[in-house]
């Protein structure tokens, strides 16, 4: 039997970049992103697998990185907020975010953005009910939400016109 | 929050991690989606010594047609289902898969794992009720199939052995003019419905041939609904019948007051659960396209 405090060996690229590292098994994937990487972008705000501020893609689907093992990311492409930019530009999800003031305190727009990426993935033309459904799993507690449907909507119609493929 | 220390072992097959079942006792603990084990474990509710990873085994979250049942892998995604035209063939099952809690989860959660679980408050028990369902277990010693009335024995508690886990769910397609609707009434997407109601339905000509009527989230188990149900067999359904069958449901369920709602208030819900799952059931067995939603507060 191992010893119970044994580390395991894992490989994840994040935002494209591999990295390799021995982690205790019990460690979360945010505890990972942020301790580990310093990637601190992704961040904790119920540890409960409720607000989704700690939402990151793992394999091109939105996950709580509260309620995934970072060991269960071992061989997983994870994108995180910082892996929005492409050279110094701001993702048109990023840029969306800030010209239609989705946000005030900033807290769970990390998390929405990468639930919104979720959804822009695949579907470039979102209706409002689309929208709601793919944000259902993240609360913002400073606005009421539509700004952030403004955003998203957005974001949609840039990537659309620029025939964005992420 | 940090759960408490275990070892980690990575299953390879199911017969492996039942096979590692076995050799750790009572420490070890299976990890399909994690979505209820993982958050149980931080608040150090669940403490395992081990834990048994299904997530790398390959192969097993199919969603597949073979004859005239659909077959789920044990870790076939809610999000799997979902978006899968082959589950797509039983509409319950997509109104149940797509509304559970959110894409987050969704994207982790496993049927195996939400009937391995056995949460009273959890959809699947309660939609898979109305249907025939099998359940395949495998452990060290060979495989088993179990009704689902048979698997599922209490809040939280299963048939399976503490070296069992499931490998299959086998859900027999429902005949030519069949409908079924499931309905969640939820506070908002990621937390438990207060209450559920799942009704299938076939018609023959303009009356019910077969109903099954299951209630989630308002007892320690799915409770089926057979006072209501024997109300409606055989009968042409009426506004008036698809009230008593309201009526008969809140009868027979037995909730539990919490920060939820109060009893009295659940009973109520259920009822008018019962009632809107019926008529968008027996739309569906006419033919027509019903969508389907979980109802936020």
């Amino acid at each position: 039997m191992p010893d119970i405090t044994q580390k395991v060996s894992i490989q994840v690229r994040v935002n494209g970049k591999p990295h390799s590292r021995a982690v205790e098994p019990r460690c979360l994937l945010v505890e990972f992103l942020r301790e580990d990487l310093e990637l601190t972008g992704t961040h904790i705000g119920c540890d409960t697998t409720y607000c989704g501020a700690c939402t990151v893609l793992m394999n091109g689907a939105a996950v709580k990185s509260c309620t995934v093992f970072a060991v269960q990311a071992d061989g997983a492409e994870i994108t995180t907020v910082e892996g929005l930019e492409r050279d110094g530009e701001l993702h048109p999800i990023q840029k969306a975010f800030g010209d239609c003031y989705g946000l005030q305190c900033g807290y769970c727009t990390p998390g929405l953005m990468l639930s919104a990426l979720q959804l822009l993935k695949d579907n470039l033309s979102p209706n409002q009910k689309q929208i709601r459904k793919a944000i259902a799993g993240n609360t913002c507690r400073c606005t009421g939400y539509q700004n952030i449907f403004k955003a998203i909507e957005t974001a949609a119609t840039k990537m659309r016109s620029a025939g964005h493929g992420d | 929050m940090y759960p408490q220390a275990f070892t980690y072992h990575r299953a390879s097959s199911l017969k492996e991690a039942a096979s590692l079942l076995s050799q750790l006792g009572e420490g070890g603990k299976l990890l399909a989606g994690g979505q209820s084990l993982i958050p149980l474990m931080k608040l150090r509710f669940a403490n395992p010594a081990h834990l048994v990873d299904l997530n790398f085994v390959d192969g097993i979250s199919y969603v597949q047609q073979k004859n005239d049942a659909l077959h789920f892998g044990a870790l076939a995604r809610h999000a799997g289902i979902e978006k899968s035209p082959t589950a797509a063939k039983i509409p319950i099952l997509h109104d149940c898969a797509a509304g559970i809690a959110d894409v987050q989860v969704r994207n982790r959660g496993t049927i195996g794992g939400s009937l391995a679980e056995a949460d009273p408050s959890g959809d699947w028990g309660t939609v898979l009720l109305t249907l025939s369902c099998e359940v395949r277990c495998i452990g060290v010693t060979g495989e088993r199939s179990l009704k689902l009335s048979e698997f599922l024995k209490d809040a939280y508690t299963t048939a399976l052995a503490s070296d069992e886990l499931v490998s299959e769910v086998v859900v027999k397609v429902p005949p030519e003019n069949s409908g079924g609707a499931y309905i969640a009434f939820k506070r908002a997407a990621p937390v438990y419905p207060t209450a559920s109601a799942a009704v299938q339905l076939s018609l023959e000509g303009d009356r019910c041939r077969e109903i099954a009527i299951a209630l989630g989230c308002v007892g320690l188990l799915p409770i089926r609904v057979r006072e209501g149900e024997s109300l409606l067999r055989g009968q042409q359904i009426t506004p008036k019948l698809i009230e008593s069958a309201a009526e008969a449901a809140r009868a027979a369920s037995d909730p539990q007051p919490d920060m939820r709602g109060s009893a009295d208030y659940k009973r109520q819900l259920v009822g008018a659960l019962v009632k809107r799952a019926t008529e968008a059931a027996l739309q569906r067995a006419r033919g027509q396209q019903v969508e389907v939603s979980h109802i936020y507060a």
